[in-house]
C-alpha cells in the first residue's frame, strides 16, 4: 500500500474533472486521479454544442436560456442555479475559445451558433441559434482543449488509478443535524499493478460522470457505470432525482450509438413508416426541435402505435436527404460517419434507422452552486464537491436541454475546482484518515480475487445483461407500477445472487475482470435507487413518464428525490425545489 | 424523401456465424503453462453476426469464455482512442472494425499495436506515447492582449488545420509507422499531428518555439513518407500530408 497526500484530489478527468483540475491547480496542491487516460473520458463523444447566448448570429438574451432551461427540465430545476448557469455561460464559452478550442466560425470570424432542441427566443416563440459548436465533434475538442492545458499547467495525473471509496470523517447517517462532517480522502486501486493507494487531501473533487450502462441501449461507453455515485450512496450520503434518465431520441438503432440532435438543427426531419414528420402533431411550434424527453416519447408511441419501420417497425427515421452533401459534410461528419460504418446507410441518400437510447443522469450526488456535496437537505459534507454528469446541482430537472450539459461541466467544473481549492487553501490542517483505511478496499479485491477458485456460479457478464435488460423493458420510456416492480424484484435478485459471483483473473496486473466486477456492483446499487424513486414518483414529469400517472402533479411531487441507501433498501425523502422567477406553467411546445 | 420499404436490414436478421480469433497474448504474472512475460498466441471460437465490431467479439470472449483477457475500450463506436490494436496486420480501432470486413472465413489475428511495451494481453505502455506529444507544447501559444469577447478568426483560417483537430490520440499512427519502431528518439506522427494542429492555427504565436523541436533530431525529418500512418487513422486524417506541410514551413520558413 502506497500512502499520498494532497490538498485536493479530483476523482475522473473528463470536462468536468479536468476543468476543475486547471482553476484548483493553480491555487493548492492537486491531483486527478482516473480510471482511464484523460483523453478517454465520455465527453469526448458529445456532439453538437455548448449553449451560451453570445447573440453572435441573432438576437439572445441569457434570460430567454434561463427560462428554456427551467421549462425544458419541467420546473424541477433549482432556478438559481440555472440563473448561474445561463449567466455564467457566456464566460464559459470565451475561457474555452481563448484556451484554443476551435470553434467552426461566422464568415465575420466570431465563434458560429447552431439551433438545437428547446432553446428559443422570447420564452418559446421560435428555435433559436445558441448552440456554439465545432462540427458534430464538440465534447471532442472541449477534452483536447482542457487536456491541453493541463499539459501546459503540468497538471498531476494518476492514470488508470480506480477509486473505489470515499473516506470521511463521521459516519454522515449517524451525525446529527448542523454536526461537522468532513472529507478525509480516497482509496483508489491501481489497474496496472492491483496495488492500493490511499490518498489523504482536505478537498475532494468527484466528476466520475454518468451511469447509461444499467441500461442495454445507450450512448454511454462501457465505463460509464457510476462509480462516484456508487460510493458517495455508500458512505451514507444521499442521491438526488436518479428516476429522471435522459433518452435521446436519436441512437442508431439497435446500437444506441449518439447521432447528434445538430442533425435535426441542421433541418434534420424524424419520420414514421408512412412518411409522415410526426412531431407536427406532438410539438406544433418547434416540431423536430422539441425538448428530447418529448421527442422520445413521440418516437416510442409511433412505434407502439404500428408506425414503426423497417421488418420489425421498431424504429423510425432520421431523414437527412435534403440536405446538400456538402453541408453534411460540413457540419455532420461524424455521426454520419457512424451511420455508414455501423448501418451501412448513405445519408445524403437515405434516412437513418433511429430510435431512443438512455444517455444521460439529470439526477446525482446533489451540491450547491458552488459544488458542495450534500448529506441532507441542508448540511454540506465539508471539503467534499462534485461535478458534471455525476453531480445534480440542478440544472437540468426532470429533463436535460441538449448543449446544456458541456456547458454544466464547465460552470460548475471551474466553480468546484476553485471552491475546493479554497477550502484547502484555509483549512489549517488535513482531517486524519479513519483507523486501516484501505480496509473497505482491500476486502472488495481480496474477495473478488479469491472468487476465482471460491466456487461462484455467477458471472459479471450474466447479471449485467439481466440488469440492463430489465432495465430497457421496464424503466425505460414508458414506465407503470407494474414494470417498475418487476425491476424492483429482478434487481433484488440479482443483488442477491452478486454474492455468489465468481471472475476468472486472480492476478494482481492489469485485471480488468476484477474491475468490471466492482463496476457492476455500482450498477446494481444506482439501478435500485432509479428504480425506487420512479415507483414513489406517481406523476409524469421530463423523462419521468408514469403511464399510470400520464399529468405532473405539482401539489405532491414539485420536489426532489433525496434517495439514502440503508439496511433495509431505498430510503426516500424529498427536497424542496429553488423557484425565483418561474411558476410552473403547462409545457408545450 | 420517405424511402420506408428500402430501408435497412434490422442487425437482428442478419444470421450468426462461428468466428475464429487468434490474440497474442501475454501475462506477467504467467497463465497455464505459460510463464510470466512469454508471447503466446491463442484462439478463440465465437457466435457473432457480421455486422457485429471486433470489440464485440473480444467481449464475448472475455464476458463469456475468458475473462483474464486484457484490452483496453471505452466509448466503443471510435470517438475515444482506447482499443487500438493490429488487426490482421493493420492498425485499427477494434470498435470500429466490423467483422464482415475482416474476411471471417480465416482467422482474425488480433496482437497489441507494436512499438510500445506490452503490458498484458492487448495492454501497451502508453506513456511513452504521451510523453511525445506533451514535448511538443500541444497548447496554444497566443500573443498579445488578451480580448475581451473571442479572438477572431475566419473560416478559411480555421480550415487549414481542421483536419489534424480530429486527432484522438489512439496511437495508431504512431505504431504503424517503421521509423518509430526502429529508432527509440523519433516523436512518432501523432505528435506531429499535435503540434501541427497549432502551428497552422492563426491564433497562435508559438509556432517557431515548435518548429524548432520538430527541426530536431528525433523530429520530423526523421519520417521517410511511408504513409502506414495516414493509412492507420481511423479519423481519416492525412497523417504524411501534415507531417510534409510542417517540414515545408521549415525548409521554406513561411507558414
Amino acid at each position: 500500500m502506497t500512502h499520498h497526500d494532497y490538498d485536493v484530489v479530483i476523482v475522473g478527468a473528463g470536462g468536468a474533472g479536468m476543468r476543475a483540475a486547471l482553476e484548483s491547480s493553480q491555487r493548492a496542491r492537486t491531483a486527478v486521479l482516473t480510471k482511464l487516460y484523460p483523453t478517454r473520458s465520455h465527453t469526448g463523444a458529445a456532439q453538437g454544442g455548448m449553449a451560451a447566448a453570445l447573440s453572435n448570429v441573432e438576437d439572445d438574451k441569457v434570460e430567454w436560456h434561463v427560462f428554456d432551461t427551467v421549462k425544458g427540465g419541467d420546473y424541477l430545476v433549482d432556478q438559481d442555479a440555472a440563473e448561474i448557469l445561463c449567466t455564467e455561460a457566456v464566460d464559459a464559452v470565451l475561457d474555452l475559445e481563448k484556451m484554443g478550442l476551435p470553434f467552426n466560425r461566422t464568415e465575420d470570424g466570431h465563434i458560429d451558433q447552431r439551433r438545437f432542441g428547446g432553446h428559443t427566443r422570447n420564452h418559446g416563440e421560435a428555435a433559436v441559434r445558441r448552440a456554439c459548436y465545432s462540427a458534430d465533434r464538440t465534447g471532442h475538442m472541449i477534452l483536447q482543449t482542457l487536456y491541453q492545458q493541463c499539459v501546459k499547467q503540468k497538471v498531476e495525473f494518476f492514470n488508470e488509478f480506480y477509486v473505489l471509496d470515499l473516506l470521511l470523517t463521521e459516519d454522515p447517517q449517524s451525525a446529527e443535524p448542523g454536526a461537522e462532517v468532513a472529507v478525509a480522502g480516497v482509496v483508489a486501486y491501481e489497474l496496472a499493478t492491483g496495488e492500493i493507494h490511499t490518498f489523504r487531501a482536505k478537498s475532494v473533487i468527484f466528476a466520475t460522470g454518468g451511469a447509461g450502462k444499467i441500461f442495454k441501449t445507450t450512448s454511454n461507453a462501457h465505463t460509464l457505470t457510476g462509480d462516484g455515485m456508487g460510493m458517495v450512496l455508500r458512505a451514507g450520503l444521499p442521491l438526488e432525482d436518479l428516476e429522471f434518465f435522459q433518452f435521446h431520441p436519436t441512437g442508431l438503432a439497435g446500437l444506441g450509438i449518439l447521432l447528434s440532435e445538430a442533425a435535426r438543427g441542421e433541418g434534420g426531419i424524424l419520420r414514421n413508416s408512412t412518411g409522415e414528420r410526426f412531431m407536427e402533431r406532438y410539438a406544433p411550434t418547434i416540431k423536430d426541435l422539441a425538448p428530447r424527453d418529448m421527442v422520445s416519447r413521440a418516437m416510442a408511441n409511433e412505434v407502439r402505435e404500428g408506425r414503426g419501420c423497417g421488418p420489425h417497425k421498431d424504429y423510425v427515421l432520421l431523414d437527412l436527404t435534403h440536405l446538400e452533401p456538402a453541408h453534411i459534410d460540413a457540419k455532420l461528419p461524424d455521426i454520419t460517419e457512424f451511420a455508414r460504418t455501423y448501418l451501412g446507410v448513405e445519408p445524403y441518400t437515405e434516412p437513418i434507422p433511429v430510435f431512443p437510447t438512455a444517455h444521460f443522469a439529470m439526477g446525482g450526488i446533489p451540491t450547491t452552486v458552488t459544488g458542495q456535496v450534500l448529506r441532507n437537505n441542508t448540511d454540506v459534507v465539508a471539503g467534499l464537491y462534485a461535478a458534471g454528469e455525476c453531480a445534480c446541482v440542478s440544472v437540468h430537472g426532470a429533463n436535460r436541454l441538449g448543449t446544456n450539459s458541456l456547458l454544466d461541466i464547465n460552470v460548475f467544473g471551474r466553480r468546484a475546482g476553485i471552491a475546493a481549492a479554497e477550502h484547502a487553501v484555509a483549512t489549517a490542517s488535513t482531517p486524519a484518515l479513519p483507523k486501516d483505511p484501505e480496509t473497505v478496499v482491500a476486502g472488495m479485491v481480496e474477495k473478488l480475487r479469491t472468487s476465482v477458485s471460491g466456487g461462484g456460479t455467477e458471472t459479471v457478464g450474466g447479471l449485467r445483461r439481466e440488469l440492463q435488460e430489465t432495465m430497457d423493458r421496464n424503466v425505460q420510456v414508458f414506465r407503470t407500477s407494474d414494470t417498475l416492480a418487476e425491476a424492483a424484484a429482478v434487481i433484488a435478485d440479482i443483488k442477491a445472487r452478486y454474492a455468489n459471483i465468481a471472475i476468472h483473473d486472480r492476478g494482481q496486473k492489469y485485471n480488468t475482470d476484477l474491475l468490471e466486477a466492482v463496476e457492476l456492483s455500482f450498477l446494481i446499487e444506482l439501478a435500485e435507487v432509479v428504480v425506487a424513486g420512479a415507483l414513489a414518483r406517481e406523476e409524469s414529469r421530463g423523462g419521468h413518464y408514469r403511464e399510470d400517472f400520464p399529468t405532473r402533479d405539482d401539489e405532491k411531487f414539485m420536489k426532489h428525490t433525496m434517495a439514502y441507501a440503508s439496511g433495509e433498501g431505498v430510503r426516500l425523502d424529498y427536497k424542496p425545489v429553488v423557484i425565483t422567477k418561474y411558476q410552473p406553467m403547462e409545457r408545450k411546445y | 424523401m420517405t424511402a420506408v420499404d428500402d430501408a435497412p436490414i434490422a442487425v437482428d436478421e442478419i444470421a450468426t456465424m462461428t468466428v475464429t480469433l487468434r490474440i497474442r497474448r501475454m501475462n506477467p504474472e504467467g497463465a497455464g503453462e505459460h510463464a510470466a512475460g512469454e508471447d503466446y498466441w491463442e484462439e478463440f471460437q465465437v457466435e457473432a453476426h457480421a455486422t457485429d465490431r471486433l470489440l464485440d467479439a473480444l467481449h464475448k470472449i472475455k464476458w463469456e469464455q475468458d475473462g483474464t483477457l486484457a484490452f483496453r475500450r471505452s466509448c466503443a463506436h471510435g470517438v475515444c482512442g482506447s482499443d487500438a490494436m493490429r488487426i490482421n496486420a493493420r492498425n485499427r480501432l477494434a470498435c470500429k472494425t466490423l467483422l464482415k470486413d475482416l474476411n471471417p472465413a480465416k482467422p482474425i489475428l488480433v496482437e497489441p499495436i507494436a512499438g510500445l511495451p506490452v503490458e498484458k494481453d492487448l495492454i501497451v505502455d502508453m506513456e511513452p506515447f504521451f510523453a511525445s506529444y506533451r514535448e511538443i507544447m500541444p497548447f496554444l501559444m497566443p500573443s498579445g492582449p488578451t480580448p475581451e469577447r473571442e479572438r477572431l478568426q475566419s473560416p478559411e483560417e480555421r480550415e487549414r488545420f481542421e483536419d489534424t483537430t480530429k486527432c484522438i490520440m489512439c496511437a495508431a499512427c504512431t505504431t504503424a509507422c517503421p521509423v518509430f519502431w526502429s529508432d527509440g528518439q523519433y516523436f512518432g506522427p501523432q505528435a506531429i499531428v499535435g503540434a501541427h494542429r497549432f502551428i497552422f492555427d492563426s491564433r497562435d504565436s508559438g509556432q517557431w518555439d515548435r518548429l524548432e523541436i520538430l527541426n530536431d533530431k528525433a523530429g520530423v525529418w526523421k519520417c521517410r513518407t511511408t504513409f502506414n500512418c495516414t493509412e492507420a487513422c481511423p479519423r481519416g486524417i492525412e497523417v504524411t500530408k501534415a507531417i510534409s506541410e510542417v517540414k515545408r514551413v521549415l525548409n521554406t520558413g513561411e507558414i
